[in-house]
C-alpha cells in the first residue's frame, strides 16, 4: 500500500483534475474559462512566498490556528479503548474548519481582482466563515442557502447578516445544500467577471476540490506535527465526518503515504438505508443504498440518485452533510482502499454530540458529532496502546435547537 | 405519468444528416432558421408531442427536446419549473427518447436531444447513442458536457451518425474555440450571455462582434440562443447567425396554457410570429 500511498499523494489529482477516473470539470463552457483561470491564479499563489505568508497571518491572527490537539483523557477512560486526541478546528474563529479555505480564497478572489465573492452553505458554517472573511477583506458577500436550511440553521442567518453578508434563500429541489450549490453557480455564471465563487468543500469541478484540499491539509500537517511531539509516533486512526468532505481530507492528506495510519470516514446514515433517507455516497458496504458514479455540480464521482440519473433527495439531521455528492478524492480513496467509508444515523450522532458533552465538556457540530460516534462504536475493540485522532471539525453551538429537540 | 414505450425503429431509415440539410435549405433561401426548445414531458409526453408537432408545421427548422433533470443549474426560473412538472409527470430520458420515436411518425423537422449529462450517463453512453438513433434523434447536445470531457461522448454519438452539438460561450478563450469547432457537428450553439437561460428584452450589445468571433472558427452553422424570446430580435440575429434559439419563450407559453391543446395553439401562434420575423430578416452573406 505504501507504493500506491505514495503515488496517489504525488500525482493526484492529474492535469485533468482527475483522481483515479473521479472528479474533471463538468461544467456549462461558459465556467470553463473562468475555471482555468482559477486554476492558473492557484498556481502562481502556491508559489508566491507573499501569498503564503499573508495567508499565514491571517490563519495564526484572525483565524486562531494552529489549534490544539487535545488528549481527550476522559474520553479515553470512558471508551475503554485506545488513546484519543481531538483535532480542535472548533476553536477556530466562527467555529469550525470552513475558515481555512475561506481565508485562501479570499484571497485568491482579490489576486484575481474580483471584489465579490458568492458562497453556498449547508449548515451555515462555511457561510458564515465566508461572510467573515468577506468582511475583513473587504469584499461584497451573497450566500445562498436552502429554506430548509436556514429554517433548522437560524442562528447563522443572523450571524451572516450581522456580518454584512447577503443571505439569499433557495425554495428549489430539496431546499437545501444540493440546491444552494445550483444557485450559487447560476449567479457565477452570470457575473462570473467580477464574483469568485467561494466553494465550501473539497466538491465540484476541477480545480476546486485541489484546492479546498490544499487550503485545509494545515489540519492534518498540524495535527501530524502534535502527535509526534506528544506521542513520539503516528496515530494508528483517524476519524472524520464526511458531507463533501473537505474536513476530512484536511486530516487525511499529511498521512497518505503513511500506510500504517487507517483512515475512517463518517457520511451522514439519516433515518435508514434506502434511498432518500440518508447521505452516505460511499457506504454501499454497510447496506446504504442508492449510489453510483455520476456527474454532479461540476465533477464525476458518487452520487445518490435514481436509476433514470436524477439525483436523490437526502436526509440528515445535520445540514453540513446532507448531500448527495462526495468530493471526487474520497471516491478515489475508497475505491482504492486507501481510506474506510462508514456512515451513523441521526439519533447516533446527537447520542454521540451528548456524550461528548459530558464526558469532555465538548459540544460539538452535529456534522462532527457523526465522526465521534463511529469511535465510539470501534473504540472497545481497539486496544489501549493504539492511538486515534479526530477531527473536531465544528463547534455545535449552532445546533441547540436540534439537540433541545432530541433532548 | 408511465413512461413511453421502447423506441420503435423508424418506419424508413433517415436520411443522413437532416440537421445538415436543413441549414443547406436555409441558407438556400437565404433565411434564417429557428431552432425551438420544449421541455419534454412538461405537462406530458403526449402533450410534447403534439406541441412539437404543431411547432414544426408553424415553421420551426430544428426541435430541441429538452430532458428534464433534478438540478438544472444552467437554467432560469422558466425552465426550471417546467424541469420540475416534467419530473413530477415521471419523464425520464428513456421516455423522452420514445416520445422522439413517436414523433417521427409525424414530421421529419431534425430533432436534438437537449440533456444535462448525468442521466445520458445513468443510460450508458453506447445505448444512449443507439436508442437516440433508432428513434430518429438527429443529434445531442449536453449543457454540463464541454468538449475537454466528451471524447467517449462524441465517439458514442458519431458511432450512430448523431451530430454532437457544442455550446460556445462569451468566455471561450481562441483556444477552446478551436476545439469547440472540431467536436462540433451540425451546428454550434453560441451563447449570447454570461448566465442562465431565460427570456430577455434586449440583445447584448457586444454580441455581434461575438458571432463574428466565434464564426471565424468554424464553417458551421451558428444557432444564438440564451435570452432570444421575441420576433423583434430575430433582424439582429439574422444579421450575425444562421439560427435563433427560443426556449423559455416557448416554455413560459406552455406554463401559461390552461390545457394541452391550448399549450400547441399558443406556441404555434409564437413560432408563427418567431418564424415570419426569421423569413424577413436577410441572412449574412
Amino acid at each position: 500500500m505504501s507504493t500506491l500511498a505514495r503515488a496517489m499523494a504525488e500525482s493526484v489529482p492529474d492535469a485533468r483534475g482527475r483522481y483515479g477516473s473521479y472528479g474533471g470539470r463538468y461544467v456549462p463552457e461558459t465556467l470553463v474559462a473562468p475555471l482555468e483561470e482559477l486554476e492558473h491564479v492557484w498556481i502562481e499563489a502556491s508559489a508566491d512566498s507573499g501569498f503564503q505568508s499573508e495567508l499565514a497571518v491571517l490563519l495564526r491572527d484572525f483565524a486562531g490556528r494552529p489549534t490544539p490537539l487535545q488528549f481527550a483523557s476522559r474520553l479515553s477512560l470512558h471508551l475503554g479503548g485506545p488513546r484519543i486526541y481531538l483535532k480542535r478546528e472548533d476553536l477556530l474563529h466562527t467555529g469550525a474548519h470552513k475558515i481555512n479555505n475561506c481565508l485562501g480564497q479570499g484571497l485568491l478572489a482579490l489576486r484575481m481582482g474580483k471584489r465579490r465573492v458568492i458562497a453556498e452553505t449547508g449548515a451555515g458554517q462555511h457561510g458564515v466563515a465566508t461572510a467573515a472573511v468577506a468582511a475583513r477583506l473587504g469584499l461584497a458577500c451573497t450566500v445562498y442557502m436552502g429554506t430548509e436550511d436556514m429554517e433548522r440553521q437560524r442562528l447563522n442567518v443572523f450571524r451572516m447578516r450581522l456580518l454584512g453578508a447577503e443571505v439569499i434563500g433557495v425554495d428549489a429541489g430539496s431546499r437545501t445544500l444540493k440546491d444552494a450549490i445550483n444557485e450559487a453557480m447560476r449567479d457565477w455564471v452570470t457575473n462570473v467577471r467580477t464574483s469568485h465563487y467561494l466553494l465550501g468543500s473539497a466538491l465540484g469541478a476541477h480545480p476546486y476540490p485541489q484546492i479546498v484540499r490544499d487550503f485545509q491539509k494545515v489540519i492534518g500537517e498540524e495535527a501530524r506535527q502534535q502527535i509526534l511531539q506528544k506521542e513520539s509516533r503516528l496515530p494508528d486512526h483517524l476519524f472524520a465526518c464526511v458531507g463533501g468532505g473537505s474536513n476530512a481530507i484536511g486530516l487525511f492528506h499529511a498521512f497518505l503515504q503513511d500506510s500504517s495510519v487507517k483512515m475512517v470516514g463518517v457520511e451522514a446514515g439519516g433515518r435508514g438505508k434506502t434511498l432518500g433517507e440518508h447521505a452516505a455516497r460511499l457506504a454501499a458496504a454497510r447496506g446504504f443504498t442508492g449510489a453510483c458514479p455520476g456527474v454532479l455540480q461540476g465533477a464525476y464521482t458518487y452520487v445518490l440518485q435514481t436509476a433514470d440519473g436524477q439525483i436523490a433527495s437526502t436526509h440528515s439531521v445535520s445540514a453540513g452533510l446532507d448531500y448527495p455528492a462526495v468530493g471526487p478524492e474520497h471516491a478515489w480513496l475508497a475505491e482504492v482502499g486507501r481510506a474506510e467509508y462508514t456512515a451513523v444515523a441521526d439519533e447516533e450522532a446527537i447520542e454521540a454530540a451528548k456524550t461528548l458533552a459530558r464526558i469532555e465538556g465538548i459540544i460539538p457540530a452535529l456534522e462532527s458529532a457523526h465522526a465521534v460516534a463511529e469511535l465510539i462504536r470501534r473504540a472497545p475493540r481497539m486496544s489501549p496502546e493504539e492511538i486515534v485522532i479526530l477531527n473536531l471539525s465544528g463547534r455545535g453551538d449552532k445546533d441547540m435547537e436540534t439537540l433541545a429537540r432530541y433532548a | 405519468m408511465p413512461e413511453s414505450p421502447v423506441p420503435q425503429p423508424s418506419p424508413a431509415a433517415p436520411p443522413a444528416g437532416r440537421i445538415a440539410q436543413r441549414f443547406r435549405e436555409l441558407a438556400a433561401s437565404r433565411e434564417l432558421g429557428l431552432v425551438v426548445y420544449v421541455t419534454a414531458g412538461d405537462p406530458s409526453l403526449d402533450a410534447t408531442r403534439d406541441i412539437v408537432e404543431a411547432a414544426a408545421k408553424a415553421g420551426a427548422d430544428v426541435i430541441e427536446l429538452g430532458v428534464p433533470f433534478s438540478d438544472p443549474l444552467a437554467d432560469g426560473p422558466a425552465i426550471q419549473r417546467a424541469s420540475e412538472r416534467a419530473l413530477r409527470a415521471g419523464t425520464t430520458l428513456a421516455g423522452v427518447i420514445g416520445l422522439a420515436a413517436r414523433l417521427r411518425e409525424r414530421t421529419q423537422v431534425p430533432l436534438i436531444l437537449f440533456s444535462y449529462f448525468n442521466p445520458i450517463l445513468q443510460m450508458g453512453l453506447d445505448k444512449f447513442a443507439a436508442d437516440a438513433a433508432t428513434a430518429g434523434v438527429d443529434g445531442a447536445l449536453a449543457t454540463d458536457l464541454n468538449p475537454d470531457e466528451a471524447e467517449d461522448y462524441r465517439t458514442a454519438l458519431r458511432a450512430r451518425g448523431l451530430d454532437t452539438i457544442f455550446l460556445a460561450a462569451p468566455t471561450s478563450t481562441d483556444a477552446r474555440l478551436e476545439r469547440i469547432a472540431k467536436s462540433s457537428s451540425g451546428f454550434v450553439y453560441l451563447v449570447s450571455r454570461m448566465g442562465v437561460t431565460g427570456a430577455r428584452e434586449a440583445l447584448p450589445e457586444e454580441l455581434p462582434a461575438l458571432a463574428a468571433h466565434v464564426r471565424r472558427f468554424t464553417p458551421l452553422p451558428l444557432a444564438v440562443g440564451f435570452g432570444i424570446s421575441q420576433p423583434a430580435h430575430m433582424a439582429r440575429i439574422g444579421a450575425i447567425a444562421d439560427a435563433a434559439v427560443v426556449g423559455s419563450a416557448v416554455v413560459q407559453e406552455i406554463e401559461r396554457a390552461p390545457t394541452a391543446a391550448e399549450a400547441a395553439a399558443n406556441v404555434a401562434r409564437l413560432v408563427q410570429a418567431l418564424k415570419g420575423a426569421a423569413r424577413k430578416s436577410a441572412r449574412r452573406i
